[in-house]
């Protein structure tokens, strides 16, 4: 049987415009084999929820650059349990001190990258989440 | 040189060439500048044959300024150091500005947060979890006149880098002026207001292209009346290399961006020699030392003659491309943060070797967050080293003649033609944005340097060699205090509670009719900001004429 392709939100939350690393990202995931879609800018947290559901993803990854990140995952983590979709996984980037870090895997997000971060470590991440989930 | 002399020279040096081709080369896995142009091993006269002195370089301060745009460059005047500030409520950058004001720093620099860049109000619920972080909260002239409170405007001058709403912040600006009992023709600064680099770059556009190019021209046309001293767009490729682009790039669209603010400004009917004096220009400086400085030597050398030739402007000072510069942040590396103030002297030597007349030098904590103070004095005391040890301000565009700058400076300028051919072919800068020409580009390069890092056709120390394992981030950072967004709604909301309400809406009824017609639209901004509407009300009303600009996302 054919293997599903894992799929990707790769969304760019907020007012931030620094897209410049969720574009380079989601390029890599998908020459990496996963298909991906990007949301553009300006994304409330409802309208990101909104579209993982719709579009059956099974991954979203949160671009920040603003700082906003103690607002957004949690609202965005909130949402998912609100709407019953705690299967998509949520991980991130960008510019997230450790300590806020810490804070937000406590709260159940998945890894956050750093700036520097290579592509094939993120690829890598992700293989090994669903590697993880098959064998459950 | 007489031809026998040029074929003994080529005839050495094919000699010299042969003797050292096979000897093994090493020290870097590629040898091509950051932007991918191929490098040789030397540089000779065979490289700049056609080379004219008065033609290509001419003295300082005279046509067409590859050498610098002031007779006496550094000798006469330092460029001005100013570091771009801002985070938490008005009353936090105050305190920041008047701390680098009194360690030697000689110009402001504003950096609002995201909400206000975005033309949107503090409570605004877009703005939640935004207000005082990445910037300063500014959203009314109560704002702004705490944001300078005992800082005299008359004395000092102001970057704002403000663009989809840079009307209103710079409303704001000239009243607070006006309440020190600064007139308008006195004050002294600049707006960014440099649109068409928000859709390719930034993404802090507002309106669609079209009313944004309006309200542009409106600007200049306001200012060479009543404000004269003020520098009304900065014309930026900051933004652009920071999103990817390559050093031709930035080269290349940054001065497309500015022939297209000149011909809109024509097509206005005004004189170009009333506004181009006031354009200015806004750089990076990247880590690529030699390419970066001729990347500043090009620009000034094809903006003179093309104002001259294209653009027949008179004046001297329309042709002079006055510019800012500030350090790669994506030059940053998180890894190892204190390597970074090596980076950025580096790159503000490039600046001043450039002719750079401001700069911003980047701290070393900052792909981290804005800066603390121990880290912006150390960012500010480079650019007095610079200015004050090393000796590079004793002479004027001291690499001038050397053959691979000079080779550089025509590379680049080539290579910029080459892309200004093919962006007239697609109708100009507006239609190459809307069909995403230059966006393409830019993330195009974004991703090749991306994948060379991965590669490591590229070292970055620290991130994909001499790596610390398990490193730990030792600095103090800079944290925004989570109040800062609930004290702000609250001056906010007083704010509304105070003013007279009726007058407001009154003005807000007046500037829609002002926008609708073709009357210059800075007046009844100006009225409205005057009796306190928000920065959020006065956008809200101009997006119900304009519309909003939505772009179409690719990766």
């Amino acid at each position: 049987m054919e293997k599903k392709k894992i799929k990707i939100l790769i969304a760019k939350p907020g007012l931030d415009g620094h897209d410049r690393g969720a574009k380079v990202v989601a390029r890599g995931l998908r020459d990496a084999g996963f298909e991906v879609i990007y949301t553009g800018l300006h994304q409330t947290p409802e309208m990101i929820v909104n579209t993982a559901i719709q579009e059956d993803v099974d991954i979203i990854g949160l671009s920040i650059l603003s700082g906003a990140h103690m607002t957004i995952f949690p609202e965005v983590l909130r949402l998912l349990k609100e709407k019953g979709a705690t299967d998509i996984h949520l991980f991130g980037g960008g510019i997230i001190p450790d300590e806020d870090k810490e804070k937000l895997y406590q709260m159940g997000v998945g890894k956050l990258f750093d700036p520097g971060t290579k592509i094939s470590e993120i690829v890598e991440y992700i293989n090994n989440l669903f590697k993880e989930k098959v064998s459950e | 040189m007489s031809n026998k002399d040029w074929e003994e020279l080529e005839e050495a040096y094919k000699k010299w060439e042969e003797m050292v081709k096979d000897l093994p080369e090493c020290t870097l896995p590629s040898f091509s500048t950051i932007s991918n142009i191929p490098v040789k091993k030397v540089y000779t006269p065979l490289d700049i044959k056609n080379f004219d002195y008065l033609r290509d370089l001419g003295f300082p301060g005279e046509y067409p300024f590859t050498r610098g745009i002031r007779h006496t460059m550094y000798r006469g005047r330092l460029w001005t150091m100013r570091q771009f500030s801002g985070f938490g409520t008005a009353e936090d950058t105050n305190k920041r500005f008047k701390f680098l004001l009194s360690h030697g720093e000689t110009g402001l620099s504003v950096a609002f947060d995201y909400p206000t860049l975005l033309g949107r109000d503090s409570d605004d619920p877009m703005a939640r979890g935004e207000v005082g972080v990445c910037g300063v909260a500014i959203s009314s002239l109560r704002d702004m006149e705490i944001l300078f409170d005992g800082i005299p405007l008359d004395t000092v001058s102001t970057s704002m880098t403000i663009n989809g709403p840079a009307a209103v912040i710079w409303a704001f600006y000239l009243l607070t002026g006006e309440k020190q009992g600064v007139p308008f023709y006195k004050l002294r600064g600049t707006i960014q207001n440099d649109i068409l680099k928000e859709y390719i770059a930034q993404k802090s556009y507002i309106f669609p292209p079209e009313p944004s190019l309006r309200i542009i021209v409106d600007i200049m046309e306001f200012a060479s009346k009543e404000v004269p001293k003020w520098n009304t767009i900065s014309i930026s490729g900051y933004h652009i290399r920071e999103a990817g682009s390559t050093a031709v790039q930035e080269l290349a669209f940054t001065l497309m961006d500015g022939f297209t603010y000149v011909e809109e400004g024509i097509k206005r009917g005004l004189d170009v020699d009333t506004f181009a004096p006031r354009l200015s220009f806004f750089f990076n400086a990247h880590l690529d030392f030699f390419e970066e400085i001729a990347k500043f030597r090009a620009a000034r050398r094809i903006w003179a003659r093309e104002m001259k030739n294209r653009y027949g402007a008179k004046k001297k000072e329309s042709l002079l491309l006055r510019f800012h510069t500030q350090t790669a942040g994506c030059s940053l590396t998180a890894q190892q943060p204190e390597n970074n103030i090596i980076r950025t002297a580096y790159e503000a030597l490039a600046a001043v070797l450039g002719g750079t007349q401001s700069l911003h030098t980047n701290s070393m904590d900052e792909a981290w967050a804005l800066p603390t103070e121990k880290a912006v004095l150390i960012a500010l005391r480079t650019q007095q080293i610079l200015a004050y040890e090393i000796g590079v301000t004793n002479v004027i565009d001291p690499l001038g003649g050397s053959y691979y700058v000079e080779y550089l400076t025509n590379k680049l300028e080539e290579e910029a033609y080459r892309y200004f051919e093919k962006i007239e072919k697609m109708g100009g800068m507006v239609a190459a944005i809307k069909a995403g020409f230059p966006q393409r580009e830019i993330a195009e390069a974004a991703y090749r340097y991306q994948k060379e890092i991965e590669e490591k056709k590229r070292i970055i120390v620290g991130v994909n060699e001499f790596v610390l394992e398990n490193e730990k981030i030792e600095i103090p950072l800079l944290k925004i205090d989570p109040e800062v967004e609930r004290r702000q709604i609250e001056r906010l909301h007083k704010l509304r509670r105070e003013r007279d309400n009726i007058v407001c809406e009154r003005k807000l009824k007046e500037l829609k009719m002002a926008a609708r017609s073709n009357e210059n639209i800075m007046y009844p901004i100006l009225e409205c900001a005057r009796v306190y509407c928000t920065l959020g009300e006065i956008i809200n009303a101009l997006k119900e004429v304009f519309g909003e600009y939505k772009e179409e996302a690719f990766f």
